[in-house]
């Protein structure tokens, strides 16, 4: 049978309590490194006790049974030295001294930790986890891990094994990212800070020994930080994917999920037509499906998913009105809308006829106003506010694909801001394609920094609008 | 009640790994699922009387433990209108690998449509529903649902079908019983749960669903293995 659950061993559910305090584990005012290196800088636990060190607004101790200093700071012999008990401990000993650094941190008061070291179930040892995980249940101990990244979020913590200079790090938002995989993790927040999406935090659970998704869903479901919560998921335990899409099912935010291992199927002869049609990742995607989860087949439509959830909540049916200054961006956008199932409603005589009076005297007799509307190289931002502004009031279209060149001379940098103004007054979600190059820089802001997504391409824009119609169960 | 009775059926079953037909369909049937009339017969003194009973058109299927896919060895025969054709039909089988009886049984007519079940390992049971028939694995146009499904569910899932116009009558065919595929389909759901701790999966196929009910054609009921993996 195949194991479709990563590293994670598949352990027993019954034991899981209501809910975990994650409080100090994720909001740590004290934190403890546990395993620093006094010979190799570059030690995992170095880089993490310096970053904290120098980066964030907590006080943070190093633990070495050798003790002596570090970066001129003193390193603790064990847990139970340091002058007051922490909230978060970051264990980066070896595998094997791990059950033993737990205890420690459980007698001297800790309120949780990161398990960041190696050596467990990957490796075949899953034994070792779960005699941890265990332990921590006994005690209601939380522990992030083993074989992970654990926790960043901005401003609070960062316990990632990556030195500041080569993280790159999104500004403070709306969308929370739970993630199997360190590595998913880290490149998703290198392009989150790059689309401008807006991050409340991080967490990289690695084995998955205690704390896994279902916790974190339910943590996040309350977190008044996070808007949208998405997961990078390798597969589950027993049981468990129908205990998390239930719990999906429940909470009020979007939740994305982008999930590998989608071709792992078919790898024992079934004897019957439903349980060869019915593989792990057909039944899986179903599930999501039938509880309004949004499910991202690849890591492009997380980030467009991600983006443009964190600005609407509200589902729709996908009825959309594209305005462009390019009649081939329009053809495009239908092409891809009508291949995603959503419509593209023709606008009326009349309607046309209002639009039409109210554009500039150089684009009336030219622009083309069913549906796409194309405005034509030559209009100006009062044409394409013009457009907006009828469209955001036409009950048959339920969302607006602005598909912005800002090639035309006529078009300013000010158009993003004013185009979101007239979205919101008239409560019609929009979103926007503009060319992400630097000199735009200013008409994206204008849209972003005003609750409008914008996507670097045609095709992300129409993402956008497939994941507000799809956050609903179907 | 219904979970006793499907107990004893599926234990009986169970060092074989899979329901007979018969079996499976006297459980369906008493989960309220609709199944043809059928009479298993195990030799050639007793198909005159079946089939007197019966009324042609008649539908012949082999019943051996040794066979599962009973269409792939030639096992299943249909559209059969005489005493002289049903014989021949008999002697046919009677010589395949593991003949224990022939199941006559009333043709049904209606679309095909496949339902099915599986126990997942992460989501527990699932329902299927798609275009059924020998070609299923071929097209592929199927639904699948976690269970219990209740009458809403089965909207969705006939949304979710590429062929689900064919439901709804396509070119002057009559349309599917809408409310007897519901019910059908949420029986079935029900059966399923019930059923879920000692099942693997579950092929109804074909189901022939017409503008008057859904009939259960074919059946195949397949058990974990016995010395598989217990829950840990």
């Amino acid at each position: 049978m195949q194991n479709t659950c990563g590293s994670s061993n598949g352990l027993s559910m019954e034991s899981r309590p209501a809910a975990w305090d994650f409080k100090r584990l994720f909001h740590p005012k004290t934190v403890a490194v546990i395993g620093v290196s006094l010979k190799r800088d570059r030690h995992p636990a170095n880089v993490i006790f310096n970053k904290i060190h120098l980066r964030y607004p907590v006080d943070v101790f190093a633990v070495n049974p050798s003790g002596g200093d570090l970066f001129g700071q003193k390193v603790y012999t064990g847990i139970q030295d340091l002058p007051q008990p922490v909230d978060l401990a970051i264990i980066a000993v070896r595998a094997e001294y791990t059950l033993d650094t737990l205890k420690d941190c459980i007698d001297a008061g800790v309120g949780g930790a990161t398990i960041i070291s190696g050596g467990f179930a990957e490796v075949g040892r899953p034994d070792l986890q779960k005699q941890l995980a265990d332990l921590a249940r006994q005690h209601g101990f939380p522990f992030i891990g083993p074989n992970c990244l654990g926790i960043y979020v901005p401003g609070r913590i960062d316990t990632f094994f990556i030195p500041s200079e080569r993280m790159v790090r999104p500004e403070s938002g709306k969308v929370a990212m739970v993630s199997q995989s360190g590595g998913v993790l880290v490149d998703q927040m290198t392009k989150f800070a790059e689309l401008g999406i807006g991050f409340s935090m991080g967490v990289s659970i690695g084995n998955k020994a205690l704390i896994r998704e279902l916790d974190l869903l339910e943590y996040l479901a309350a977190d008044p930080d996070t808007g949208v919560i998405a997961f990078y998921i390798e597969g589950f335990a027993h049981g468990e994917g129908r205990d998390f899409v239930k719990a999906a099912r429940q909470c009020t935010k979007p939740v994305i999920v982008l999930k590998a291992g989608k071709s792992s199927e078919g790898m024992r002869a079934v004897s019957s037509h439903t349980a060869s049609m019915a593989g792990d990742y057909a039944v899986f995607s179903a599930a999501l499906a039938q509880h309004g989860i949004v499910e991202a087949v690849n890591e492009i439509e997380l980030l467009s998913f991600c983006e443009a959830l964190s600005c609407y909540r509200e589902p729709i049916d996908g009825r959309v009105g594209i305005i462009s200054s390019s009649g081939g961006h329009g053809a495009l956008a239908v092409d891809i809308c009508s291949r995603r199932g959503l419509s593209i409603p023709a606008i009326n005589q009349q309607k046309q006829a209002r639009i039409r009076a109210d554009l500039s005297s150089s684009v009336q007799p030219i622009a083309a106003l069913t549906n796409p509307i194309d405005l034509t190289g030559s209009a100006t931002d009062s044409d394409f506010l013009a457009a907006a502004e009828h469209l955001a009031r036409t009950p048959e279209l339920d969302c607006i694909v602005l598909l912005l060149l800002p090639y035309s001379p006529e078009i300013t940098s000010d158009l993003g801001a004013r185009l979101s103004r007239v979205c919101q007054r008239n409560n019609k979600p929009l979103v926007a394609y503009v060319p992400h190059v630097e000199r735009y820089r200013m008409l994206i802001e204008g849209f972003e920094f005003n609750g409008v997504p914008v996507s670097p391409s045609i095709k992300g824009a129409v993402l956008m609008v497939e994941a507000i119609k799809r956050s609903k169960p179907c | 009640m219904l979970k006793t009775e499907i107990k004893t059926v599926l234990e009986t079953a169970r060092t074989r790994g899979w329901v007979s037909e018969p079996d499976a369909k006297r459980l369906l049937a008493s989960a309220g699922l609709d199944v043809p009339r059928f009479v298993a017969v195990t030799d050639l003194g007793q198909i005159e009387l079946a089939a007197a009973d019966l009324g042609f058109p008649l539908a012949a299927k082999v019943v051996s433990t040794r066979i599962v896919h009973k269409s792939d060895v030639g096992g299943v025969r249909t559209g059969i209108e005489s005493i002289r054709e049903l014989t021949a039909v008999f002697e046919t089988f009677s010589r395949l690998d593991g003949f224990e009886a022939m199941l006559i049984e009333k043709m049904v007519s209606g679309l095909e449509l496949i339902m099915g079940a599986k126990i997942d390992d992460q989501f527990g049971p699932v329902i299927l529903l798609g275009m059924g028939g020998t070609g299923v694995e071929i097209y592929q146009d199927v639904s699948l649902r976690m269970a219990p499904l209740g009458p809403e569910d089965v909207g969705a899932m006939i949304k979710g079908l590429k062929a689900g116009r064919l439901l709804s009558g396509y070119r002057g065919r009559q349309a599917v019983n809408r409310d007897e595929l519901t019910r059908t389909l949420v029986c079935f759901s029900k059966f399923v749960m019930a059923a879920a701790d000692m099942i693997e999966s579950i092929d109804l196929n074909p189901v022939m669903c017409s503008a008057q009910k859904c009939v259960v054609a074919d059946a195949r009921i397949m058990l974990p293995p016995v010395d598989g993996p217990t829950a840990a």
